[in-house]
């Protein structure tokens, strides 16, 4: 259930790290209407556990989907929801990278730039990237389409070098396919992932990363070519498991 | 060839539309819940005590004890909380799996909160995947329509709440104390031990921690029975596991196999390494795992077999790179990734990652000499087994094992004046753009 909320009045505002850029600690407050969405999805969201503070990041993200990222004053509205703190809420929102701390583009555009994918051509990736947006890690097109950034490996290994956008699979990229995804993505012409559902924009994403399903679950493969060589093998070999038997073993 | 392909887990992910109830259904999906709902909790945690599953996340523990060190008749709330964080570089196993078969994961969890006596699961998948995200969600919905999930289960008084929690980030909250604290709104940091989760988990109630290739491996152990799942692997590490095959290789991707195979058989197999190149180095279990080179090709995978040989079973993410590659980059961009994701708790690890880069910084710019080497030992010795989890050992790994091998390379950065490879060459599009 929802916690009483405490008093604005109460609550310190949230001076965020300057490093971050203007941006981050101008007033950019969350509007009535967004409060109220953030307010009613949100008690569905606590709902969920036998804790309130459970859903803390869950909310974090219903309010990055208002505003495109964690603003102090989606903090504060989140610490009122659950009766903490807003420095409480701050520790937590500044732990985890998939918040951001300053306003993203439509499509943020990681390239995996781990070990295996930086080896297997994700280092040029990125590099030829940031050239041909003009931009820095971090950074955000002039146009407000594209955030580029280098991200940690993303478990698709067998598809590198891997790019992701707004959290979907681009695999087996090059330097020239990920040129042409990114001014696909600025022409407002957005490729489809290789294993997912056609992109929504980043916020549309937050959304159900706070876990309401957005009705795209059956677009896409039931799996990737890669994920699928051992059961080819299998195939080609005509291996497979022992036949089960029901009363082995009881 | 000398083994099998075993496809269990991944047998299905081909099926069109595997990941809807219907397919699953098809085929002989929620069989085993039926099969398990009409035996007695403790029954199954014998089970699987017999079957002898042992965790599927990189340490090996029998699952069945696991479950059976959860008190019974404590009169507080179980917990089963399955780890589906999957973020150790170069493990993608269980990102496939819950995309095309979510419901072999959600069966397996609902058996297994059945055995410990738990009314409430979490799976607390990594963040960065929105379609698996998609999957989860919606075969949870599914499961609930059909009644697997929530009131009186399939007639019987079992109750289970199932939530999915989505992490947002942190490769830390794959640690399973860390994990906890990110489930319950904490930075993701881990827990002192003892007490450990099975007495004091979520919320201080006894829980379970499983990896989701765990979990997922109880419905056809239920189906199948102890035996049959002991007549793949070996003795000690029995049953089927998904091996995960990237980087220079000629087929990378998911195969399925018996435990105890080796990489020489798997590559034999697959076609072996990409045209024209040989094996140089490779990972076992992931990054956190010590490298291994060709001489260690023969060495069974198992939980066993390299420890024999200086290093771990870990997720079997076998990531393997060629004669192309230059050690000293592939250890600097891990020991980069470790700094990045230390959770800052214990000093020995957010300092001594953050030491490891600034060194690798001067091997790569060729200003590094041979002290910087005992000093990267140094720091090795200080970091390993001197902080709360196994994040700062895990970032030791490919340090001590690449110095190990390949002392000579770290020479030559400094000798040459910089790193004497050329990127380029290692790149899959290497040939495409020459």
């Amino acid at each position: 259930m929802p916690q009483q909320p405490m008093s604005s009045d109460a609550l310190p505002m949230v001076t965020l790290d300057p490093r971050l850029g203007p941006a981050a600690v101008a007033s950019d407050p969350l509007s009535d209407d967004a409060r109220q969405r953030v307010r009613e999805l949100g008690a569905h969201v606590i709902a969920r556990y036998p804790r309130s503070r459970s859903a803390l990041m869950p909310l974090l993200y219903l309010v990055q989907a208002e505003q495109g990222y964690v603003s102090p004053d989606g903090i504060k509205l989140v610490a009122e929801m659950l009766n903490l703190t807003t420095a409480e809420v701050s520790a937590v929102s500044t732990f985890y990278t998939m918040y951001k701390r300053r306003p993203c583009g439509d499509y943020a555009v990681g390239v995996c730039t781990n070990t295996l994918c930086a080896i297997l051509g994700g280092d040029a990736i990125f590099e030829s990237l940031k050239e041909h947006l003009g931009v820095g890690n971090n950074g955000t097109t002039p146009d407000g389409k594209v955030t580029l950034e280098h991200i940690e490996c993303n478990a698709a290994c067998d598809y590198a070098p891997v790019v992701m956008v707004n959290w979907e699979f681009f695999d087996n990229q090059t330097v020239e396919s990920a040129k042409e995804l990114v001014d696909r993505l600025r022409a407002g012409d957005p490729p489809a992932p290789t294993r997912g559902a056609p992109l929504r924009t980043h916020m549309e994403t937050s959304k159900v990363l706070a876990g309401f399903a957005d009705g795209a679950v059956n677009a896409g493969p039931s799996a990737g070519p890669a994920s699928l060589t051992g059961l080819e093998l299998a195939r080609e070999r005509n291996e497979s498991a022992p036949a089960m038997r029901q009363e082995d073993g009881r | 060839m000398s083994f099998n392909l075993t496809p269990v887990l991944t047998a299905q992910w081909g099926l069109d539309q595997s990941w809807t109830l219907g397919a699953y259904e098809r085929a002989d999906g929620y069989q085993a819940l039926r099969q398990a709902l009409d035996m007695e909790p403790d029954a199954l945690i014998q089970l699987v005590k017999d079957s002898g599953l042992r965790g599927r996340g990189g340490a090996g523990f029998p699952t069945g004890m696991k479950w059976g060190f959860i008190p019974q008749g404590d009169g507080k709330p179980h917990y089963l909380v399955v780890n589906a964080d999957e973020s150790e570089p170069g493990t993608c196993k269980d990102i496939p799996m819950m995309m095309a078969s979510p419901h072999t994961l959600i069966e397996g969890v609902i058996i297994a909160a059945y055995a410990i006596r738990a009314n409430h699961a979490f799976i607390y998948v990594r963040g960065e995947v929105l379609h698996v995200i998609r999957r989860l969600l919606n075969a949870v919905a599914e499961a609930r329509a059909a009644g697997y999930v929530g009131r009186n289960i399939l007639g019987k008084s079992f109750d289970l709440e199932l939530t999915v929690h989505i992490g947002a980030g942190a490769y830390i909250c794959g640690e399973e104390t860390a994990l906890l604290e990110s489930l319950e709104g904490f930075r993701g940091q881990p827990r002192l031990r003892p007490p450990f989760p099975a007495v004091e988990g979520l919320y201080a109630c006894p829980t379970v921690i499983n990896n989701v290739e765990t979990i997922s491996s109880v419905p056809a152990i239920v189906r199948g029975g102890a035996q049959w799942f002991r007549s793949m692997g070996t003795e000690k590490s029995p049953g089927f596991k998904i091996f995960s095959l990237s980087g220079h290789v000629a087929r990378p991707g998911q195969y399925e196999a018996p435990l105890g195979i080796t990489l020489r058989e798997l590559l034999d197999a697959t076609g072996g390494m990409r045209e024209g190149h040989e094996l140089k180095f490779w990972t076992p279990g992931g990054s956190s795992t010590p490298l291994f080179t060709a001489e260690h090709l023969d060495v069974p995978l198992d939980f066993e077999g390299p420890p024999q040989h200086g290093s771990m079973l870990g997720t079997t993410a076998l990531q393997l790179f060629d004669e192309t590659t230059c050690v000293v980059r592939a250890v600097k961009r891990w020991s980069e990734f470790y700094a990045h994701e230390s959770c800052g708790k214990c000093t020995p690890c957010r300092e001594g990652t953050f030491w490891y880069v600034q060194i690798y910084e001067r091997l790569e710019n060729g200003t590094a000499t041979e002290e910087d080497i005992e000093t990267l030992l140094d720091l090795s010795d200080n970091i390993l087994g001197r902080a709360f989890c196994a994040l700062g050992d895990g970032a030791t790994s490919p340090v001590t094992s690449s110095i190990q091998f390949f002392r000579d390379e770290y020479v030559a950065h400094f000798e040459q004046g910089g790193c004497p490879f050329d990127p380029v060459a290692s790149t899959v599009f290497a040939g495409a753009s020459a």
